[in-house]
């Protein structure tokens, strides 16, 4: 467990990539293997599940330390992270360990099998011979709560550096459903054919936000497309079977029982790319439709006839069990029109149909009107451009439209976690009803560090009440909250809801009586809600 | 019987000599345990602090300060009370001010921490009635590194940059911290460059006879390349100014208490982060208060709310004062430079 809390410390301490990468790449040099393939596993967000609940675990720290609830709540408060804190309260180790990483997994899957007493006295003999720094990564592999400040990407980087593979091949390979209990780094890494598991999904190309039209060259180069509000994801079709997989690698097929259907109209050996859409009468609906299907594992049948959903197909990756990602966007285009073409209407897939567009400023038009189409922008794709892995520039581009704004006043603060803790970045928002601000909304992003830290010294001086961790403060910054969608919610005292909001910018120009009115988000909710 | 000390909008008082402590706004005879900014403040008619301590405040002070010394353990009649300075191992000469009234006694901890850092005079638990001690880290997540521990982890990682031909740029603040720090290092690993804030104090305690190995003062007609893989000594100020980029891709640390909480490591956004401080750890604490014997206790400078319950729970008549000493934990420096 040293050398992989060596690891963790190099990654966690640091922001500079050139430092995270290296000291990755040195430990899947030197590392044992089957260490190496856990570390590859937490880093692509593969953790062991939640076994022992936090509770007892704060208990048992509490009585080893010898000190009572209250301090270690206290002592919780001030540090924001429960690992953390047991880590730290505990008294220092009587004894040490040299086992690793993969041993410390194992013995935490064996005493969560086993009664309570066992499992108590298991994991205080574990943190009676682990450094505080190595208690801390255990801890949180005993919550399920391991994260680590590294991308996929660059894990992914530091292992073609040590491994001599390419970038792409390696991204390739540690997509799907693998967990270090069905293979090996041998296996997965040395002499893995990309193919061998027939779930395994395709790295999703990724575009960035449009810089400006002019430098795009030609019109005619360039297929335009909607970019719809729904959720991406890659229906696979192999072996008779069929997998839905999210842009974040979570396996969504029963979420949306529906698209099993496509099994008897697509052909075996079909990957498409696309949006998972809430879909009627032949055209979106809100996204609010489709929250209510987010989370929910298995799909009551009042629910699939109020938000049915399609697979709106943006692009073909694999053909007749061959990877196309190497052809032309237009290619891989004109064989997926043909794919869908053969379904029948009822089948729940439709072709993203291109926008046509003349000249830029046709195509702007058609920006436009994104927000009536319930769509979110438009997408951009050279047409000779090959299916990329990960976000590039280049080739495709998303144009989004701008987000919904209000001004609206601060009035409570709480503190935030993390890098974070001890700053108070959680803000709740209001709006006038009159003469009385009503909250409508809470938003944690968007601030840099600096104005943070000089709105927390504000904070602290300008505390009207304290309720528990949060404070009401005296109604004086107006911010500036931009978000990507309203809905209507009697469960909110301002009846909205909405989506994704953030702060764009504190005006401090603005006073407070400058801020937008309830009747303002009401005239909000009838347009775009 | 009246308070040996009392608390006052200027600072601690005592009424039976009509003298301060450590007082945040100008009076006219101040007592200073030590010579950081927050504890020995400008303005005062008369200062009284120990030998070791006086030149680096009249360095910072200015040469109008009138500053008179007295050694440790020495007593000093002023007024009605008996005052004497007794080690607080924070920084070169640090003290404890013991105060004596009709036989009650009073102690005013300062800053100090409990361990030896090899530079400070040794802490000296001081018997008394009342004790007003700080607690800057006064909850159980603050447990300090042992020295040998943190000297391996230094010098490693220097070495392994000295080795990389990178420059270690090393946080601490000018008057205690980059001082242990430099008799803790190992200079045979490589030059050590400094900050000139740092270099300034350094100056004044090798003056009063405090040993410290070769530093080299950074100053704008240095070429740092010349000195390859040094150890660069810098205040934290210093680090986040132009002034630091001289040094190219050089790997960054931070030196302080806390260190320990790794929301504090990542928002600082160095390469390392070292548990070190000047301050006594939560064990620290517990223990010299305990040394005192002392029933009353006043908490002060840091997590004194649940400080104070806690010493409450431990059967001490706890109470809570504040202060003007440094700021709120984590947001503004442990000490001022
Ligand atoms: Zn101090
Ligand atoms: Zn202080």
């Amino acid at each position: 467990m040293r050398e992989f809390a060596a690891l963790f410390a190099r990654i966690d301490e640091s922001t500079k990539t050139s430092v995270k990468v290296a000291a990755l790449a040195a430990y899947f040099q030197t590392a044992p293997d089957e260490d190496k393939l856990w570390t590859v596993a937490l880093f692509s967000g593969r953790r062991p599940k939640r076994t022992i609940t936090a509770t007892k675990l704060r208990v048992w720290a509490a009585e080893a330390a010898g000190l009572p609830d209250w301090l270690f709540e206290e002592s919780y408060g001030i540090v924001g992270d429960l690992a953390e804190t047991i880590a730290l309260i505990l008294p220092p180790p009587s004894g040490q360990s040299d086992e690793g990483l993969t041993h410390w997994i194992n013995r935490i899957k064996t005493l969560s099998a086993q009664d309570e007493d066992t499992r108590r006295t298991g994991i205080l003999a574990a943190w009676d011979v682990m450094p505080t720094a190595e208690r801390f990564l255990f801890t949180k592999l005993l919550t399920g709560g391991f994260r680590v400040g590294v991308s996929q990407k660059l894990m992914t980087r530091a292992l073609a550096q040590a491994t001599g593979q390419e970038e792409a091949v390696l991204t390739h390979k540690l997509m799907g459903k693998w967990t270090p209990e069905t293979t090996t780094w041998t296996n997965l890494i040395e002499t893995d054919d990309p193919d061998a598991d027939l779930s395994r999904p395709y790295p999703f190309y990724l575009a960035y936000g449009l810089d400006g039209l002019d430098e795009l060259g030609p019109p005619s180069d360039w297929n335009a497309e909607r970019k719809w509000d729904g959720i991406r994801g890659q229906f696979i079709l192999r072996g008779g079977e069929h997998h839905l997989w999210s842009r974040g690698e979570d396996l969504m097929t029963d979420r949306f029982p529906e698209l099993a259907q496509l099994r008897d109209f697509l052909p075996d050996g079909t990957v498409i790319d696309g949006e998972i859409l809430a879909f009627a009468d032949e055209m979106p609906l809100s996204f609010n439709a489709l929250q209510s299907r987010i989370g929910r594992k298995t799909v009551p049948k009042k629910l699939l006839k109020e938000a049915p959903v399609i697979l709106m197909a943006y692009d073909l990756l694999e053909h007749d069990g061959h990877d196309i990602r190497k052809l032309a966007f237009r290619t891989r285009r004109n064989r997926l029109k043909m794919l869908v073409k053969e379904t029948p209407d009822t089948a729940p897939i439709r072709l993203s149909a291109s926008v046509p567009f003349a000249d830029w400023d046709a195509l702007a038009t058609e920006h436009d009107r994104s927000r009536e189409l319930h769509a979110e922008g438009l997408m951009l794709k050279r047409k000779d451009s090959p299916y990329l892995a990960g976000r590039k520039r280049g080739d495709w581009w998303k144009w989004k439209v701008d987000p919904l704004t209000v001004d609206a006043v601060m009035i409570y603060a709480q503190a935030g976690h993390g890098r974070r803790a001890n700053l108070f970045t959680d803000y709740t928002f209001a709006v006038w009803n009159g003469n009385e601000l009503t909250p409508f909304t809470k938003a944690y992003s968007g601030l840099t560090d600096a104005e943070f830290r000089e709105i927390t010294a504000w904070v602290r001086k300008n505390t009207l009440q304290k309720f528990g961790p949060v404070r009401q403060v005296t109604p004086h910054h107006v911010f500036e909250i931009a978000f990507e969608g309203i809905q209507a919610s009697p469960r909110h005292k301002s009846g909205v809801a909405l989506r994704f909001p953030r702060m764009l910018r504190w005006r401090k120009d603005k006073p407070v009586s400058e801020a937008n009115t309830l009747n303002d988000l009401k005239t909000m909710l009838a347009t775009y809600g | 019987m009246a308070d040996v000390l009392t608390f006052t909008d200027r600072g601690i008082y005592c009424p039976a000599g009509d003298f301060y402590i450590d007082p945040w706004l100008p009076v006219d005879r101040a007592l200073i345990t030590h010579g950081h900014a927050d504890h020995a403040r400008p303005g005062m008619r008369s200062y009284l602090a120990t030998h070791a301590a006086a030149p680096v405040m009249q360095h910072r002070l200015g040469d109008d300060a009138r500053i008179a010394t007295l050694d440790f353990g020495e007593v000093r009649r002023i007024g009605d009370a008996e005052v004497s300075y007794h080690p607080a191992s924070h920084v070169p000469g640090s003290a404890q001010i013991k105060v004596t009234v009709k036989g009650e006694s009073w102690v005013v901890s300062g800053d100090y921490k409990t361990i030896s850092d090899g530079l400070s005079e040794p802490f000296e638990p001081v018997a008394c009635h009342a004790f007003i001690t700080e607690c800057t880290f006064g909850l159980p997540v603050f447990s300090w590194t042992p020295q040998a521990v943190l000297t391996s982890q230094i010098n490693d990682w220097w070495a392994t940059n000295a080795a990389a031909g990178r420059f270690s740029i090393l946080g601490a603040y000018a008057l205690g911290k980059a001082q242990r720090l430099l008799r803790t290092v190992n200079p045979d690993i490589g030059p050590i460059l400094t900050h000139g804030a740092i270099e300034n104090t350094n100056d004044v305690l090798r003056a009063q006879g405090i040993a410290l190995p070769d530093t080299i003062r950074v100053t704008p007609e240095t070429n740092v390349k010349d000195h390859p893989g040094a150890l660069v000594l810098a205040t934290p100020g210093a680090m986040a100014q132009p002034w630091a980029r001289q040094f190219g891709r050089a790997s960054t640390a931070f030196a302080t208490g806390w260190m320990a909480l790794r929301g504090v490591r990542r928002r600082r956004a160095m390469d390392r982060g070292f548990v070190v401080s000047d301050h006594a750890d939560w064990d620290g604490l517990n223990t010299a208060i305990r040394a005192t014997g002392a029933e009353k206790v006043f908490v002060t400078h840091g997590y004194t709310g649940p400080f104070r319950r806690w010493l409450t729970d431990q059967g001490f008549d706890a109470h809570v004062v504040s202060t003007e000493y440094s700021g709120e934990p984590a947001e503004t420096a442990e000490d001022t430079i």
